[in-house]
């Protein structure tokens, strides 16, 4: 049976989760590229916090961006705290890096003569990065698809910074929890499943992608 | 014959420690210079320095008349093909290992299958064009890597031990076909090998290098008979101990 409240709730969760996805690859690909393409001083402190930040858990981020945005906070004035803006920085918090570190181990496992025989075709920078990217294109995805993982499942972040208010802010994780919460277990039982459902038919689109072409 | 390149006292650096010296050196249009010497020779080095991936600290350098500082980054370094000793094939087809460069430089797409295919076909491995790369043997591979290099039209082939990794019946029968297309091209080339037999075989002359510096370049009888110093002296009696392999 049709419900439009949970068809609402399942629409916010995939447009905060998608943006958040796609913000953190926009951080998160150039970012990566930088830590495995270059050498510079503070690198590995970078790195260090990048793959710090991998296992950031999400009621810790949920925490400090609620800190930031809290009506006394220091960017309280922007009036984003329980706003879907205001999951979806948490989630980009979240996700960016995962996909910066993921990125950063994709392109160090190639074989760095790689570069060396891009140059020596005569490849600019950028069309070293993008054949080197196309090389990487497998683990790319896979960080891709860590990202998604990572923000769709989150629940701490999305509670702390969006309040899970009906029709605003309440995502599926949030829902499930209100609907336990209140004992409801059929409903949150059908929240879940279709929360697998969706988790599962993303990631068997991104699979199908990244396994195209790839002989077994 | 026409100096395609000039070289002089040409000197590069790596943790204060030299790692390449050339006193003077010109190449010539058309011409095959085979490099030689033992390992830490400073080969490599050299060929990475003609490639424009590693920069010079001392000296001077001329590519077709004019001062490398003259030349962009990325003009010089499409005037030149580097080919490696694995092939380093991209993960996927023959013909779009054969593409790549050709994009590189905004070659129309009909255009650069039309050369591509030219070239797989001069290799002898046209039938493999839309095979997946990696699905091929070593000396297919090496094929396709040294026609992914020729169908750029480069004006400086630079190779660097291109057969070292394959079996001896492929890489004689590789390095025939290799002199054949070099010579039907007028391809300047610089190839780098261990083999005084290969270099004897492609190269109209050959360079020897010993310790990080260029020594003598000659012809093999130049070489063998009137080597330039003990280094090289030495060199060309451990080659010819191994049975001039």
């Amino acid at each position: 049976m049709f419900n439009p409240e949970v068809f609402q709730i399942t629409l916010l969760s995939l447009q905060i989760s998608g943006l958040a996805t796609l913000l953190s690859l926009l951080i998160g690909l150039p970012f990566g590229t930088l830590l495995a393409l270059s050498n510079f001083r503070g690198r590995s402190l970078l790195l260090s916090l990048v793959n710090t930040g991998m296992g950031l858990p999400p009621v810790v981020v949920g925490l400090f961006v609620a800190m930031l945005l809290w009506r006394s906070g220091p960017l309280g004035m922007l009036n984003l705290i329980y706003t879907p803006t205001a999951i979806v920085i948490a989630q980009v918090i979240i996700a960016a890096p995962v996909v910066s570190g993921l990125t950063t181990a994709a392109l160090q496992s190639l074989d760095p003569r790689y570069r060396l025989q891009l140059l020596g075709l005569g490849a600019s920078r950028w069309q070293m990065i993008w054949e080197l990217w196309r090389e990487a294109r497998l683990p790319l995805l896979a960080a891709l698809m860590a990202g998604f993982g990572a923000v769709i499942s989150e629940i701490g972040a999305s509670m702390m910074v969006g309040g899970n208010i009906r029709f605003q802010t309440r995502v599926l994780t949030t829902a499930i929890v209100l609907e336990t919460g209140k004992g409801n277990f059929g409903m949150a039982s059908g929240l879940a499943i279709l929360l697998l459902v969706i988790t599962f038919l993303i990631n068997w689109m991104l699979t199908h992608l990244q396994q195209k072409g790839v002989r077994v | 014959m026409k100096t395609l390149i000039e070289l002089h006292d040409l000197t590069l650096r790596r943790a204060n420690q030299k790692v390449l010296s050339i006193p003077s050196l010109s190449i010539y249009e058309g011409e095959v210079l085979a490099v030689v010497g033992p390992n830490g020779a400073g080969k490599s080095t050299f060929l990475l320095t003609l490639a424009g991936l590693l920069s010079p600290i001392g000296g001077w350098m001329t590519f077709a008349g004019r001062q490398l500082e003259q030349w962009k980054d990325l003009e010089y370094r499409r005037q030149v093909a580097l080919v490696l000793q694995e092939p380093l094939l991209f993960d996927r087809s023959v013909l779009d290992n054969l593409l790549v460069g050709l994009r590189f430089r905004k070659l129309p797409r009909p255009q650069a299958v039309e050369r591509a295919m030219d070239w797989l076909n001069r290799f002898g491995v046209a039938h493999l064009a839309h095979r997946p790369a990696r699905s091929l043997s070593g000396g297919e591979a090496q094929r396709v890597s040294l026609a992914r290099a020729f169908v750029l039209a480069p004006r400086l082939l630079l190779l660097d031990e291109p057969f070292a990794a394959l079996d001896p019946p492929t890489r004689t029968e590789l390095y025939q076909e290799l002199s054949v297309i070099l010579r039907q091209n007028h391809q300047t080339s610089v190839f780098v090998t261990h083999h005084l037999r290969e270099a004897a075989f492609l190269g109209d002359r050959i360079a020897v290098f010993s310790e990080a510096t260029l020594k003598q370049v000659g012809t093999l009888d130049q070489i063998c008979h009137h080597p330039a110093d003990a280094a090289v002296a030495e060199f060309v009696r451990h080659i010819s101990v191994e049975g001039f392999s």
